[in-house]
């Protein structure tokens, strides 16, 4: 029984994606649109893409990027088709400009800040590992022995 | 002394940074069309279907274009707002009905009152997604030349209304 439940549970997804299949007869423009729709994201529900999502919005959406693509619409008309009505909060992968910097460069700051923090840290510890100065009487031992060594 | 403030300083600023994000309406995406020409459409008139309504009707005056539906529950609450608003004569309404069927809309606006100079349907979204609509309600405020210039999602409240949509219309109205 709990096999069963656990193996439905592994299909659910399944299910769902195919929800956002296109019933196109070309297969490659099916593929095309699915792919498109992976990388969109759905505003109705932010966390899903338009592919992922049962949002009517999603379903306008997949229904249009399928007629774009049975219009003859490049991918790229497409996406910039949906970036112009809604932003670049549409895309999985947003462009590299300077609104979006700190976006893509801030992961690379804080892993250098990472390595500076842990360098200072290692060059503190080899500091504090050093021997201890030596007391008076220790040092005018060595002198002693040292010295009594070089002497000719 | 670098020992404690340092940590307490990054502290600090993640606190920060935190307590802003938690202020942010993440619904609230920013429309890449403020600024933009309002998207032309020639659409069915809600109360004459025989007849059509378009962008360039309004031309020459500044407007706000309500997007809503019937079944959508926040769009009843702003509707007393909006009727309002008509009754002052301040700015025109341009009611945008978004999928939604025609009879079900025309029963809401007639018991809630109707706040509209004139109604267009959109039974089937494609005007909305030209002006990136993503949830209902939606008001745009529209200028004399057709230039989208505020997106205000979410209902029209009357504290929405004095301080973010009247303002911008009365500056906009300044001859």
């Amino acid at each position: 029984m709990k096999l069963v439940a656990i193996l439905l549970l592994a299909v659910a997804p399944l299910a769902a994606a195919s929800a956002a299949t296109p019933t196109d007869a070309d297969p490659v423009a099916a593929a095309r649109a699915v792919q498109l729709a992976n990388e969109l994201r759905c505003l109705v529900c932010q966390n899903q893409s338009i592919a992922e999502s049962n949002a009517e919005l999603a379903v306008d959406l997949r229904r249009q990027i399928r007629e774009q693509i049975a219009a003859g619409r490049s991918d790229d008309e497409i996406v910039d088709f949906m970036v112009s009505r809604y932003g670049d909060f549409v895309l999985y992968r947003p462009p590299f400009k300077a609104t979006t910097l700190l976006l893509w460069i801030g992961p690379l700051l804080l892993v250098l800040a990472g390595f500076w923090t842990l360098a200072r840290a290692l060059r503190a510890r080899r500091q504090a590992q050093a021997p201890p100065p030596l007391t008076p009487e220790e040092r005018a031992r060595a002198e002693r022995l040292l010295g009594a060594r070089e002497e000719p | 002394m670098n020992r404690f403030l340092i940590p307490l300083g990054i502290f600090v600023a993640l606190a920060a940074f935190l307590f802003v994000g938690l202020s942010l309406n993440p619904r609230e995406v920013p429309s890449p069309l403020v600024g933009k020409p309002a998207p032309a459409f020639r659409l069915t008139q809600l109360h004459a279907p025989e007849k059509q309504f378009g962008r360039d009707d309004m031309l020459g005056q500044v407007w706000l274009l309500n997007v809503w539906a019937s079944w959508c529950a926040p769009c009843r609450d702003e509707l007393p707002v909006l009727g309002e608003l008509a009754r002052t004569r301040t700015v025109p309404l341009v009611g945008f009905n978004y999928k939604d069927k025609p009879e079900e809309a025309k029963a809401l606006l007639k018991a809630f009152g109707d706040p509209y100079l004139v109604s267009v349907s959109d039974p089937d979204g494609r005007v909305g997604i030209d002006y990136g609509v993503y949830g209902v309600p939606e008001t745009f405020v529209i200028d004399r030349r057709g230039v989208i210039r505020q997106k205000h999602i979410g209902p029209v409240t009357h504290a929405v209304l004095e301080k973010k949509i009247l303002p911008l219309v009365r500056e906009l109205q300044q001859p």
